[in-house]
């Protein structure tokens, strides 16, 4: 298991999840995530895109000359956008209704944008489509538990069961407020739990350039180029 | 702190004997009055929520330091005057698990996430207010008629003075009444001549400077009045009294020189009429303070003192 397949799939999960370690993406997961079944819809849209703009952008990666790159990805990223926002909306209505503006969004989001910058341009077809269903997978997952902490807290259900609610519903973590507040909660937490899993990081790396979440990534020997 | 050197001129020195405890100290006896008026006008279950709300901000005090491995603050009793003041902004009617809950956001995320006393940048018992108006706003809206415990009035809950302005019934409105309290609204801020008293002790005390009070009641005042409400209605009435003289003047989040005070007392002023003339609340005191506290470190880079006779300040 510990080839570069996994290694490649696994690394959005918790080491590098975009939401919670690199913190992108954080407008549409602040703005959906007020119930779980939300945030599971956005996520699985956003993984849709991710993986196949991730294939497409792998395979033209030799085509796209580098000085127009950026438009190119947006192109490719918004057609996939469309797409999705086509089928859901003709499928799951009501998941379109309550994701509103943030689906179509979702060609602006930087970590679509970021896994083919700094991915999908410089990989083959496999590795970047395993990488875009991890980072799906870790977008995913961090929506889905912010998502269900505010609902059950904020609404006092877990995915819309049962009707009244289990506990009396904390409004204010359904609002912005909470929001944050169970962002910054959760990012403690994955900053803890990757701390834990990396059994060789010291304290004293992870204040360098060796506990950046992009170090994996950055080519720059003079400094850091995701400030 | 304790370990850096401090650097001061040289002996003989004075220390006036205050502490944060003394201090704390005065102001819970400063809210002495208002807590027996809240009693009075509202029962016993009145002092079950400040009850509650302090022995919770008490026990959320201890246990965050504990678990944090921080020194041990609950001896200072600023977190008995935090529980107060949050009791103080509730209604009597709370459930008491909802106002135990204000005190534990009041203390664990206002205060000690931020590093306790002094490192807070908003006024906890404010923030404790605004969590719970956020989160149950039916119970944060649910204004008894005072001494109906004592069964000597018709109707168990109506309007406060503030949202009655405005509608019909704001031709009942006496100031008289408001001065004493005889009217729905939060425990501790109903009773205006208690909340007078106690400020008042402070000021004799130099516990705090009468210059926020004044300034901002005062640009409460003078607003409503060019807008045409009647000012001596809207001084007396809502969280004004208890905001302007208990919660503006918290050390931690007012500016320290007089000219950046002077600001931001008006600033509150503005904007507590701002949000009761043109917003959607009935009341709008706690919001005001907590917007200028989160100001304040601005104000007082604004109004900094330039040393004597140094130059024009350098702008970096």
């Amino acid at each position: 298991m510990n080839n570069v397949y996994w290694k490649t799939f696994s690394k959005g999960l918790i080491k590098e999840n975009p939401t919670f370690r690199l913190v992108l993406g954080t407008c549409p997961t602040l703005a959906v995530t007020t119930a779980a079944v939300n945030g599971l819809g956005m996520g699985a849209a956003a993984t849709f895109v991710l993986v196949c703009s991730n294939i497409v952008i792998s395979l033209l990666r030799k085509v796209i000359p580098d000085k127009v790159r950026l438009p190119a990805y947006i192109v490719i990223i918004a057609a996939f956008t469309t797409i999705v926002q086509m089928l859901v909306k003709a499928y799951l209505p009501a998941i379109d209704k309550s994701l509103g503006i943030y689906l179509p969004l979702i060609v602006v989001n930087c970590i679509i944008l970021g896994r083919a910058e700094a991915f999908a341009g410089k990989n083959p077809v496999g590795l970047s489509a395993l990488d875009g269903l991890g980072m799906g997978a870790g977008f995913t997952a961090a929506l889905v538990v912010m998502g269900s902490i505010r609902e059950f807290l904020g609404n006092g259900t877990v995915f819309g069961w049962p009707e009244g609610g289990l506990i009396p519903a904390i409004t204010i973590f359904v609002l912005p407020a909470g929001g944050f507040f169970v962002f910054g909660m959760l990012i403690w937490l994955t900053n803890k739990l990757s701390q834990h899993l990396d059994n060789n990081a010291t304290r004293k790396e992870l204040t360098a350039c060796a506990g950046c979440p992009m170090a994996v990534k950055c080519h720059t020997e003079e400094g850091c180029r995701h400030e | 702190m304790e370990k850096q050197p401090l650097l001061v001129s040289s002996s003989p020195h004075l220390h006036c004997g205050m502490n944060t405890r003394d201090i704390m100290r005065d102001v819970v006896i400063a809210l002495i009055p208002a807590l027996v008026a809240s009693v009075w006008l509202f029962g016993f279950r009145a002092l079950a929520v400040e009850v509650v709300c302090v022995a919770s901000a008490i026990a959320t005090e201890y246990l965050s330091r504990l678990v944090m491995k921080r020194p041990q603050t609950v001896g200072d009793l600023s977190c008995v005057v935090t529980g107060l003041l949050l009791a103080f902004n509730l209604p009597v009617t709370i459930p008491l698990w909802q106002a135990a809950f204000g005190s534990v956001v009041a203390i664990a995320v206002a205060k000690q996430m931020f590093g306790g006393l002094g490192q807070n940048f908003v006024n906890p018992a404010l923030v404790g207010r605004i969590v719970l108006m956020g989160s149950f706003p039916d119970a944060m809206n649910n204004w008894e008629v005072p001494l109906s415990w004592l069964g000597k009035a018709d109707a168990v809950t109506g309007a406060t003075p503030l949202a009655l302005l405005g509608t019909e019934g704001a031709a009942d409105i006496e100031p008289l009444q408001l001065l004493f309290g005889l009217r729905g609204g939060c425990l501790g801020e109903t009773c205006v001549a208690a909340l007078l008293l106690g400020g008042i002790y402070l000021v004799v005390r130099h516990v705090i400077s009468p210059l926020i009070p004044v300034i901002y009641l005062a640009t409460v005042f003078v607003l409503t009045w060019l807008l045409g409400s009647d000012p001596l209605v809207q001084v007396l009435s809502g969280g004004l009294m208890l905001g302007a003289v208990f919660m503006a003047t918290d050390y931690a989040t007012c500016p320290i020189n007089k000219a950046g005070k002077v600001v931001y007392a008006i600033g509150c002023g503005l904007i507590t009429v701002l949000i009761r003339m043109f917003g959607s609340l009935p009341e709008g005191v706690s919001f005001a303070i907590v917007i200028m506290n989160i100001l304040s470190p601005l104000i007082e880079r604004a109004t900094k003192p330039r040393p004597f006779g140094a130059g024009k300040a350098v702008r970096s």
